[in-house]
């Protein structure tokens, strides 16, 4: 009896661990649901997230130009940092002297280990004054929040596209050299389409760490609620409209925050599927 | 031919091995014939001289791989290199397309001449080797693409660019392994979805879109089932009109059943891979000059 216990306990106890983790998760999600869900049934899904203008002491909550800000902040720090991050990746899975890889991987390792807010700090005193001084604009926009985060995206994009094509049977570099391709043909027509799956993971994870940012985003993005009409203008990512106000927000305000964060949830929840099924599809090859 | 021309020139040259070597030198030529005869009634040692080496030495690192490789690799036939594991088979195979270069700390010393002309040290474009010289490996390792981009990805890379030249090559490569009619309504399939059988045809395809000169094949048959393997058994004597063909494999069967000349390799005293015996097969399965290759190939090895 007491043997028969002994054996089971090891499996019931990491099955409650498990059980707790899965539960906090479920708990988080209903609570943001249960706080949120009603400000959207009041004012209507499609004024809420189409509506253009955010005014919580009139009673107005339109996140549209929070979406865009999202969007377009991640958008730019994708098409500055997956190019960077993928050629990182190649160079270091084919073509790194081991020394150098060796140095290199805990280097971005600590990059993936930097605060935020450091960044934040860090773009603020760097990227914001050069971008004011040569560009125009306030500083503060568009274009310095997805530099900051295109290089806070890089630890992931490059680790992941890294393994991806270290994951790759060598046969096939083995199969393209014997073709007498190049080193860099059989890595762009047979590696490069081989990891691929990996590779668009690599990419979705890091635009879902670019679009949960907050404190960066808070210190560089000048947090203007308004359609930007260049990319030298500020703007307010959904993150930061709740980063922001939630310190002082009160009663409808408090629920139209928990809302955004529904929709923040939905557009990450979106992305992180796309990322696993993408994934998935390649297991099942 | 030149063919005796250059064996005279050659006479000279470095000794066969560690061993004397007890074979008659060079045959004069198609007079000698002692019964080791293609099946198309040809000596294969009358066909002109492909591929030579020359007391070819192959170190990884400190180890000490192969020792004194001399041979002379007749065009338009099929040469069987066999002996037991671990001995170089794979090694020596590896030397003709330079794929031992992936391998840091690989030395090579001797010569391998293909067509007379040096294809070891630096100034060799190995991209250039590996076009002439292709190779298919022991287990069928297809790209995950289509079946069609499969075939002509090396044309492809190595320029070819119109649509209809590409669909030539195809049909033409998937012929040449008789794999056109299975799959001409397929190619657009993931050619990860074939049997292994026809994954390994479709990989010498693959090798043939290039047009080598010289196909290398390292125990491709070995991961295979008894039907794929008589298939590409008969591939290999129909591609032997025109392609010079060296295999590796552990099957004597196979090897006298498809090969014209056959290499014997052994680890010596010090565990350094030589070329024990090469004759034309049925010369070595028949009446083997040396007690090692007798047993190898009468199983009494180990
Ligand atoms: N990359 C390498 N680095 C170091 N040693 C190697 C390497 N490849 C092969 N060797 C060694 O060289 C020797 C010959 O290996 P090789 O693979 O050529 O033998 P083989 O005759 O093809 O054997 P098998 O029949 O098992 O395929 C072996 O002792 C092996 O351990
Ligand atoms: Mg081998």
């Amino acid at each position: 009896m007491m043997r028969k216990f002994r054996e089971k306990l090891p499996g019931r106890i990491f099955f409650l661990l498990a059980l707790s983790s899965i539960s906090v998760l479920a708990l988080i999600t209903v609570f943001i649901v249960v706080q949120g869900a009603p400000i959207i049934a009041r004012v209507g899904v499609i004024d809420f997230v189409f509506g253009m203008s955010w005014a919580p002491s009139q009673g107005e909550y339109g996140i549209f130009p929070m979406i865009v800000g999202s969007l377009s902040v991640t958008l730019g720090a994708v098409v500055l940092g997956v190019p960077i991050g993928i050629c990182c990746s190649i160079f270091l899975a084919e073509f790194a002297p081991v020394r150098l890889r060796n140095l290199f991987r805990p280097a971005i390792q600590l990059l993936a280990g930097i605060p935020s807010v450091v960044y934040g700090l860090w773009g603020l005193i760097f990227i914001v004054p050069f971008i004011r001084n040569y560009m125009g604009g306030p500083g503060l926009s568009i274009l310095a929040g997805s530099v900051v985060l295109a290089i806070m995206i890089l630890p992931t994009v490059i680790s992941i596209s890294e393994v991806s094509i270290l994951a790759l049977p060598p046969a096939y570099k083995e199969g393209a050299l014997a073709l007498g391709m190049t080193h860099w043909q059989a890595i762009r027509s047979v590696q490069l389409p081989a990891a691929k799956s990996g590779i668009v993971a690599a990419v979705i994870l890091g635009i879902g760490r670019a679009i949960g940012e907050t404190m960066a985003v808070i210190m560089l993005l000048g947090n203007a609620v308004a359609l930007p009409s260049s990319i030298l203008d500020p703007i307010r990512t959904l993150t930061t409209n709740i980063g922001i106000e939630m310190g002082y927000a009160t009663g409808e305000h408090r629920e139209a925050l928990f809302a955004t964060g529904i929709v923040l949830f939905v557009v990450i929840m979106i992305l992180n599927s796309t990322a696993q099924t993408i994934v998935k599809r390649k297991k099942d090859q | 031919m030149f063919e005796k021309g250059e064996e005279g020139r050659l006479a000279p040259g470095p000794a066969l091995g560690p061993e004397p070597e007890p074979e008659p030198g060079p045959e004069p030529g198609p007079s000698s014939g002692s019964g080791s005869v293609l099946g198309n009634g040809i000596n294969p040692r009358t066909r002109a001289v492909k591929l030579r080496t020359r007391a070819v030495n192959l170190y990884y690192g400190d180890y000490h791989a192969l020792r004194d490789i001399t041979m002379d690799i007749h065009g338009c036939t099929i040469t069987a290199i066999i002996g037991p594991s671990g001995c170089g088979k794979s090694s020596l195979l590896r030397l003709f397309n330079r794929m031992n270069d992936l391998i840091p700390g690989v030395r090579v010393e001797g010569q391998i001449l293909l067509d007379d002309q040096p294809i070891t040290g630096k100034p060799t474009d190995v991209t250039m080797l590996r076009r002439r010289v292709g190779m298919v490996f022991q287990r069928p390792n297809v790209f995950p693409m289509s079946i069609y981009d499969n075939v002509v990805i090396g044309p492809r890379r190595h320029g070819v660019k119109q649509r209809l030249a590409l669909d030539a090559i195809a049909e033409r490569s998937l012929r040449q392994v008789a794999l056109w009619e299975e799959l001409k309504d397929s190619l657009k399939k993931q050619a990860m979805g074939l049997s292994p059988g026809q994954q390994q045809r479709l990989c010498i395809a693959r090798a043939l879109a290039v047009k080598p000169e010289i196909i290398l094949m390292d125990e491709s048959c070995s991961a295979l089932d008894p039907e794929s393997t008589m298939k590409i058994e008969g591939l290999m004597l129909e591609l032997t009109k025109e392609y010079t063909i060296i295999i590796v494999t552990h099957n004597m069967e196979q090897a006298r059943r498809v090969s014209d000349m056959s290499a014997f390799m052994m680890i010596d005293e010090d565990k350094v891979g030589t070329l024990v015996e090469y004759a034309p097969t049925l010369e070595l399965f028949a009446n083997p000059r040396h007690q090692q290759t007798e047993d190898y190939i009468t199983g009494r090895y180990g």
